[in-house]
């Protein structure tokens, strides 16, 4: 059994328990403990169930590699699932739940399917969901998915907060183990800005349990003393319980600090994503440790060497009481010396070479432990935990030759350099077939923008697997070289194989990727796909060398011409919460508001989304429905005065002596002829012909324009004329600015609409002064006003802009002003539904990307006298000149009804692809109060030719309904109303 | 101006930092080539040309490089109109564009020890050797700002005026207690 030890343990603070709850039981444990070293002092060996087969699952790691000992951690707002064990240090309180069984973890229903294994091989589903087609929807996937899966989705509100942070640095160095702090340091002494980032609580890496001396003194003395001298230095920044996830181009590298986690009640964010730009990255990323393939090497009490003994230095914990070692090198020795130091019993180190005599084991056979080379585990024996091992020869099939009772198996297949980040941007690895491992190549770095290499790798990662290779002056027992071991033993029976896992998380085992080998499966990225090898939120960390030299031994192949898969960020999982940063709750996304947003918010204003600004859609009255409120509205604008906020319009000043010209380029109309005091409304088109925007032009005098675009098109629209006055016209003399937010403005609209301006005073509006499109400047009831002329409703319409600061108390003047001729603020629908009515066009509805003037009948708004304007010439290709193009009609319904949005006007027949031919599509479409009807827009084949023609459009619900094809301009056709 | 009010009166929040809104401020864009304004800006704004991402003054009267043709001219609120009308006039024989757009900005203050930690959250700047006399024209978060030091822990912070509360919000979501790297 696992259990804590009377002593020992480098991390922990034995004077102080804690207390934390494992599937609704208390336990105890210390401050300094991870939930794993926590679990495992209290004897709970079994932590979960796996991805497929539902088999009992053990700790196997100490560190980011864990496959198996996922939980769900916290509760409620606090819950977040398949968090490991074994990064999750220990706070009083914790709250953990292992994952994937049912009913229990003891006790689970879907164990079932590894009775069975034959029963999924590789690609199993593949094989079998396939027919009938339909139940793969309705039966296999639903059934698949409710077996399968691992954590639970949080089910409320994430109750934490995260941040991003942007540091910059000269160097990073990822990992603080001796390789990272030596490399800190000499960068820091050349005076370079540094950045330490460490993933763990601990400075170090795996050195202080590995051992060594530096100088004659312990590797943890040489550790301190960095580290302190890092800590004093100015330009050196270091950081704990930070990863780093992923390296990108130009020095860019994301960072993953996890301050909450291990003290929730502490203050601030949970996680803070580091948005670093480093001039150099150094990668000390260390080695992780290879587990071995012999059949039951899952059974929990199977661990990897180094945790054995992490576990018991680090956290006094021991695994079991008696440890069968078994390894290919002579590393794994120190885990039979760590556990004979600590009083436990090594009943036999199992080494699968012919022959041990390097320092490690001759100090292990002077200690007095039984080494067995040659030898191999033929079968581990137990269900829910390991109980003994049976030995076998190494060289044969796999015949047991003698049986030892254990109840903790420590396995070390050998190790392989963390190349992950070294990987990300491109840097590439060697097979180093002596040492059995892929290594980065520093002749093939990463490389920036310079060309030079922009990361470099040290210390094991780098495949510097020893104390003395990476540190002058330090000293470790010399380690002989290990013997590649794929399979134990190297014969196994078709029987062994199918119980060697490869990996843990995903129930793949070696028999499974010899199947897709045997399949004609060559990729290791398709075997990867079809196996799922690596493909656990462990991303294969244990598995993937393993995975790849059964592959290659399958097809008969050297290691590196399988290769590997791709190493992708991040390198562990990291939290959404991090990726979002502050971007959640009432900052997800910024909100513009007009300087009289808060009016309408008292107003009771139900809003629309228009870009990221918020507009009223229309100003519902206590128990009036929105679509009474639009009604409403409409009524008392036309019928009396109107207000409306238009101070999202876009509005972009253009000066210069050759604005004109640029106008004339940029509108289809005439822009240049416009006289100053004069308004004009035009069209923009894209290069390509398709109408993008339209506005009114105001020309303030004569080297100054003021183009007013669609609240959507202003930032377009201004960056669409500067790309042009940058790229294209760069020696015209025009310069632009976008003054949108300088100015709030507001519709005053309907036939009072006079009478409330004349009511404020200090300016002449009458039709004499200021007739029909023009404009005027002055102080209108004290404020200093620009009144435009203009009418997108139909009616005598006046927009006036005053300064944003002054906007509020504007509205409140005109409000105020025309309280005695009924003046009714209104929204977005209500200025839809009547420009419908006038037959106006919108940007969005009419156009949708597709459509050119010409479809709209806006030809008298196209220049035939200007040579040029941006979309002349797309316009003129035979597709833009094709009479079929649908062209743009009112349509009328014959009952009265709306016309469904969007609906499609239905035609005889088929079209290519077997569907039903249409003949046109409504645009726009609304119930029109001032017809008391409905009304709508669209683009209809000869449209124009078939006035008084009755077309059928489709239904939602199926079915037709009749309209017929009428002018566009249902209200006014004349114009008299907005001309007085 | 009587009637005239900034974006967010009066808004403040105190955390590792403070960060207060600082209501009207002047300020007029001028588009032009540097060599051919300097003058009028001297003699209008009584500011020299500041160099590429530097700032002369501050707040109510100075000088800001914005790009290699545009400039920020930084006066009280109700200067600014007046001073558009001189630059007009001085520079009327030069191609140029002054507007007035006072009222299109809202400016905040941050201030404190952790001021600079406060907008590195915020905006790729390496706020670490970000000197007196620099302005950024970055990004806040998912909004365009520009910033520059307006005292050892101070900070001008100056965005459009229709996100003002957005990037409030986000100011003192950033200098919340308790929240400090403590990197700088």
């Amino acid at each position: 059994m696992s259990t804590r030890l009377k002593s020992g343990g480098r991390l922990i603070d034995r004077s102080e328990t804690l207390k934390f709850q494992w599937n609704d039981k208390w336990l105890r444990g210390h401050p300094g403990d991870t939930l794993a070293s926590a679990l495992l002092a209290n004897d709970q060996t079994l932590v979960g169930r796996s991805f497929k087969y539902h088999r009992p699952r053990g700790i196997v790691a100490s560190g980011v590699e864990e496959p198996n000992a996922l939980v769900g951690l916290g509760k409620g707002a606090k819950f977040e699932p398949n968090q490991r064990a074994t990064t999750a240090e220990l706070f009083d309180g914790l709250i953990a739940e292992s994952q994937n069984h049912w009913p229990s973890l003891e006790f689970d229903i879907g164990a079932v399917n590894a009775l069975v294994p034959k029963l999924f091989p590789a690609g199993f589903y593949y094989k079998t969901f396939i027919h009938p087609r339909a139940f793969w929807k309705h039966v296999f996937e639903p059934v698949i998915r409710k077996a399968a899966g691992l954590g639970k989705a949080p089910k409320d509100r994430d109750a934490d907060r995260y941040e991003h942070f942007y540091a910059f640095c000269d160097v990073l160095v990822v990992g603080g183990g001796v390789a990272g702090l030596n490399a800190a340091l000499q960068a820091a002494k050349e005076g370079k800005r540094v950045l330490v980032l460490e993933q763990t609580p601990h400075w170090g890496g795996r050195s202080p349990v590995d051992g060594g001396t530096v100088d004659g003194k312990p590797v943890a003395d040489w550790i301190n003393d960095t580290v302190e001298a890092l800590e004093r230095m100015d330009n050196v920044r270091m950081r704990r319980r930070c990863m780093a996830a992923g390296i990108y181009d130009h020095g860019y590298v994301i960072g993953y600090e996890r301050l909450t986690d291990h003290a929730p009640a502490k203050q601030g964010p949970r996680h803070r994503l580091w948005r670093i730009r480093a001039g150099h990255v150094v990668t000390a990323t260390g080695a992780i440790e290879r587990p071995l393939s012999f059949a039951g090497n899952d059974i929990p009490g199977v661990m990897l060497a180094s945790a054995v003994r992490d576990y018991i230095v680090d956290y006094g914990v021991s695994p079991g009481d008696r440890v069968v070692v078994v390894t290919n090198n002579d590393d794994a020795y120190r885990t039979a010396l760590a556990v004979r130091e600590a009083g436990l019993v090594v009943p036999a180190i199992v080494d699968a070479r012919p022959e041990a005599n390097g320092a490690l084991p001759q100090a292990a056979r002077a200690a007095g432990i039984m080494v067995k080379t040659g030898t191999g585990i033929a079968k581990v024996q137990g269900g829910k935990r390991v109980t003994g091992v049976e030995l076998c020869a190494q060289a044969g099939e796999g015949a047991t030759l003698e049986t030892l009772p254990c109840d903790a198996i420590a396995m070390s297949g050998g190790w392989s350099p963390v190349v992950h980040l070294w990987s990300h941007t491109g840097g590439k690895l060697t097979w180093d077939a002596e040492r059995a491992f892929f290594a980065p190549d520093p002749s093939r770095a990463p490389v920036g923008h310079d060309g030079a290499p922009s990361v470099s790798v040290v210390g094991a990662a780098a495949g510097d697997l020893t104390l003395p290779a990476i540190l002058d002056g330090a000293e470790a027992p010399e380690e002989t070289p290990l013997r590649p071991v794929w399979m134990m033993p190297e014969g196994a029976s078709a029987d062994k194989r199918l119980k060697m896992w490869l990996d843990y998380q995903n129930d793949v085992k070696v028999s499974d990727v010899q199947l897709a080998a045997q399949e004609g499966y060559e990729s290791v990225e398709h075997t990867k796909r079809y196996t799922t090898l690596g493909m656990a939120t462990d991303q294969g960390k244990l598995s993937n060398i393993n995975g790849l030299a059964v592959l290659s031994d399958a097809l008969g192949q050297p290691i590196p011409q399988t290769g590997t898969t791709t190493f992708r960020p991040p390198y562990t999982p990291i939290s959404m919460g991090a990726i979002a940063g502050e971007a959640r709750g009432e900052i997800f996304q910024p909100l513009r508001r007009t300087p009289i947003h808060s009016r309408h918010e008292a107003a009771g204003a139900h809003w629309e989304p228009v870009g990221h600004w918020r507009r009223p859609y229309c100003f519902p009255k206590a128990g009036e429905s929105h679509r009474d409120a639009v009604n409403r509205e409409i009524n008392a604008t036309r019928s009396g005065v109107g207000l409306l906020d238009a101070s999202t319009l876009g509005k972009i000043l253009v000066k210069g002596p050759d604005a004109g010209q640029f106008m004339d380029m940029l509108y289809t109309n005439m822009m240049s002829s416009l006289k100053p005091g004069k308004c004009r409304y035009g069209l923009m088109c894209s290069e390509n012909g398709f109408l993008m925007d339209d506005g009114v032009v105001v020309r303030l005098d004569d080297d100054t324009f003021l183009a007013h675009t669609t609240t959507g098109g202003a930032d377009r629209i201004h960056a669409h004329m500067e790309e042009w006055l940058q790229t294209e016209w760069w020696d015209w003399k025009v310069y632009t600015a976008n003054v949108t937010e300088q100015w709030a403005q507001i519709g005053v609209v309907g036939p009072k609409a006079r009478a409330v301006l004349e009511k404020l005073g200090g300016m002449d509006v009458s039709a004499e002064t200021l007739p029909f499109m023009t404009y005027a400047e002055g102080t209108l009831g004290g404020f200093d006003a620009r009144v435009f002329r203009i009418s997108f409703s139909g009616e005598l319409s006046f927009e006036i802009a005053v300064p944003a600061s002054q906007g509020l108390a504007f509205w409140d003047a005109l409000a105020e002003a025309g309280a005695e001729f009924g003046i009714t603020p209104y929204g977005t629908e209500a200025l839809h539904v009547m420009r419908a009515e006038k037959g106006f066009i919108m940007i969005g509805d009419e156009t949708d990307g597709t459509v050119i003037p010409q479809d709209l009948g806006l030809d008298w708004a196209i220049s035939k006298k200007k040579d040029d304007y941006i979309g002349k010439r797309a316009q003129e290709r035979s597709h833009m000149t094709d009479p079929e193009r649908w062209k743009l009609v009112g349509l009328e319904t014959l009952d009265g009804s709306v016309l469904p949005d969007g609906s499609y006007a239905v035609a005889d027949g088929t079209n290519a692809n077997g569907q039903g031919a249409v003949q046109g599509r409504v645009t726009s479409t609304y119930y029109s109060p001032t017809l008391g009807r409905g009304i709508a827009m669209g683009l209809v084949l000869h449209g124009p030719d078939r006035m008084d023609e009755e077309i059928a459009f489709n239904t939602v619900s199926g079915g037709t309904v009749k309209a017929k094809i009428v002018n566009a301009v249902f209200y006014d056709p004349e114009g008299e109303k907005q001309n007085v | 101006m009587s009637n005239a009010v900034s974006a967010l009166p009066g808004a403040a929040h105190a955390g590792i930092a403070s960060v207060t809104e600082m209501g009207l401020q002047g300020m007029v864009t001028l588009r032009g080539d540097h060599a051919e304004i300097a003058a009028a800006v001297k003699k209008v704004a009584k500011q020299d040309l500041p160099g590429q991402r530097r700032i002369n003054g501050g707040l109510g009267k100075g000088v800001a490089w914005m790009s290699p043709d545009e400039l920020l001219i930084l006066c009280a609120y109700e200067d600014a109109a007046s001073i558009v009308e001189k630059l007009d006039k001085e520079l009327k024989d030069a191609h140029h564009l002054a507007a007035n757009v006072s009222d299109a900005r809202a400016v905040f203050a941050v201030e404190g020890p952790a001021a600079r930690e406060v907008i590195a959250k915020l905006c790729p700047v390496d706020m670490a050797v970000f000197e007196d006399g620099e302005i950024r024209r970055t990004r806040m978060a998912q909004v365009p700002a520009a910033f520059w030091m307006a005292g050892p822990d101070t900070i001008h912070v100056v965005c459009f005026r229709s996100v003002a509360r957005y990037v409030f919000d986000l100011l003192a979501t950033s200098a919340a207690e308790g929240s400090g790297p403590g990197f700088f």
